[in-house]
């Protein structure tokens, strides 16, 4: 297996001005301020970010756009942003915004060729297409949409081979049924997509601790994992989101301090040299 | 000191500009995103970013009559920096497009890494390492010599192409992937011009920006 350097890669859910955590992708939870998380990461050494816009509603896509162009400006590792994005003008603002790729899922679906004329129009580098997969009673993998809401009735396997051949140039590879329960990933999943494609996979949900990355990264081709919950949490414990909260959301648990017990908070320096003693090559 | 440094970003409707321009504003240099041949010649400095299809950037290029200018600025002596795509455009021409005619100011071809049966993954996306070519490391102009590169330093990769110059003494440095050692930068005279990002390869990718510019 030759690949470059694992890639670590903070996921931060944005709703409105904040930075959310969701378990299943639902219940959202308030965290602060997202600019002031991705500078954190970025001085950690992170190798690149996703935002990922959670409501995406198409109002209130200014406060996103504000984000963005906060980070660019500061933030020199490549930004992926998803969410509601459904159209050539959507990427091209998203872009215009500072961000370097974007993710997209809901509209690959209801309409392949903006993947196809996006690919060409702003490059394969720039387009990602998100796969939320959910196991079904059968064993096999279904693709949905909107936060794991909606099926598609497409079988992730095969959508994710038409998806290379429309020329995405990276797939972000969600387990829903793992996501923000800390438990591990569900690598039959992420091994059977990586045999399937050609193109990059970076997998998403489920991490817990360090140990559980070193587990994929050893035994899978995958590119690099999106993490969120443990560095989140980690960041939160170094006090680096005082004073921004906004009033949008549940701060509650945050006040009591109670953090779910199957997840060990890590930063990504920790992450980095748990794999780097076992010998899987990080920046 | 004598007035700031303007840097034109050449704009030719292909790529993500922005990023670059953030970088360099960080540095505090004044950058201009712009295709208009004046500027682009009166600039200090200037910058080809570059992603998409090589032949799509040639036909741009043409269209907004920015090929004579950029041989023109090159020619000039003041720094020139091709970035991803714009370190392709400036070689002779693209194997993979019907052999579709790039700028021609490097002498040499691009190619694509999915024809390696032992590369896995294309495009290549991630944080790798560079190795300084030794043949390169003595001949270097003052330009480039400023660049204080690392063997084994990290810098941030995206690309499903590579070049191939015909003058090894062009190569700046090499790069290891899938079983393969590619170019992943050059440096002649006042170009410098590289596979990877530096205005998005991190602390390590802005230093590389100011030493060049500096």
């Amino acid at each position: 297996m030759y690949r470059s350097a694992f890639r670590i890669i903070p996921r931060l859910d944005i709703k409105g001005p904040n930075l959310v955590k969701g378990i299943n992708l639902e219940g959202l939870r308030v965290l602060g301020k997202p600019e002031d998380f991705a500078r954190y990461y970025y001085e950690q050494g992170a190798d690149e970010l996703i935002y990922q816009d959670v409501v995406a509603s198409l109002y209130g896509r200014n406060s996103l756009h504000e984000i963005i162009s906060k980070t660019a400006k500061e933030i020199f590792i490549p930004l992926t942003v998803g969410g509601g994005i459904r159209s050539l003008a959507d990427i091209s603002n998203v872009l215009r915004a500072g961000a370097d790729k974007v993710s997209i899922n809901t509209a690959a679906h209801k309409n392949q060729s903006l993947i196809s004329t996006a690919s060409k129009m702003f490059g394969k580098s720039t387009i990602v297409v998100a796969i939320e997969a959910i196991k079904q009673s059968n064993g096999a993998y279904m693709a949905f949409t909107d936060n794991g809401r909606n099926q598609t009735s497409k079988d992730v396997i095969l959508w994710a081979k038409k998806v290379q051949e429309l020329g995405a140039g990276e797939i972000l590879l969600t387990s829903v049924d793992q996501d923000g329960i800390g438990k591990g990933m569900d690598s039959k999943l992420i091994q059977e997509v990586c045999n399937a494609v050609t193109i990059p996979i970076v997998a998403h949900g489920g991490i817990g601790n360090p140990k559980q990355v070193l587990e994929i990264a050893k035994e899978i081709p995958v590119s690099g994992v999106a993490i969120s919950s443990i560095l989140h949490y980690q960041a939160i414990s170094m006090n680096i989101n005082l004073d921004s909260f906004k009033d949008e959301g549940n701060v509650d648990f945050l006040k009591s301090n109670h953090i779910k017990s199957q997840i060990q908070v890590s930063s990504i320096n920790e992450i980095k040299n748990l794999l780097k003693k076992n010998k899987i090559q990080v920046r | 000191m004598g007035k700031t440094m303007h840097i034109s970003i050449i704009d030719y409707k292909m790529s993500n500009m922005f990023s670059i321009k953030n970088a360099l504003d960080s540095l505090g240099y004044s950058s201009e995103i712009t295709s208009n041949e004046k500027k682009i010649l009166s600039s200090d400095g200037s910058v080809l970013p570059g992603v998409g299809s090589f032949p799509e950037a040639m036909n741009h290029l043409h269209k907004l009559n920015l090929v004579e200018v950029i041989k023109e600025f090159v020619i000039s002596g003041k720094p020139f920096m091709g970035i991803c795509l714009g370190l392709q455009l400036l070689f002779n021409r693209s194997e993979e497009f019907e052999s579709y005619k790039g700028l021609g100011i490097i002498d040499g071809t691009v190619e694509g890494l999915s024809k390696y049966p032992t590369i896995d993954r294309v495009p290549h996306v991630g944080w790798n390492t560079v190795k300084i070519n030794s043949l390169t490391k003595q001949n270097l102009s003052y330009r480039s010599s400023k660049i204080r590169l690392d063997n084994n330093e990290y810098y941030y990769f995206v690309h499903s192409y590579f070049v191939n110059p015909e003058n090894k003494d062009d190569i700046f440095t090499t790069t290891k992937y899938g079983g393969i050692e590619f170019c992943s930068s050059i440096a002649r005279d006042n170009v410098f011009a590289s596979q990877f990002h530096p205005e998005k390869s991190g602390a390590k990718g802005i230093k590389l920006l100011r030493e060049f510019f500096n």
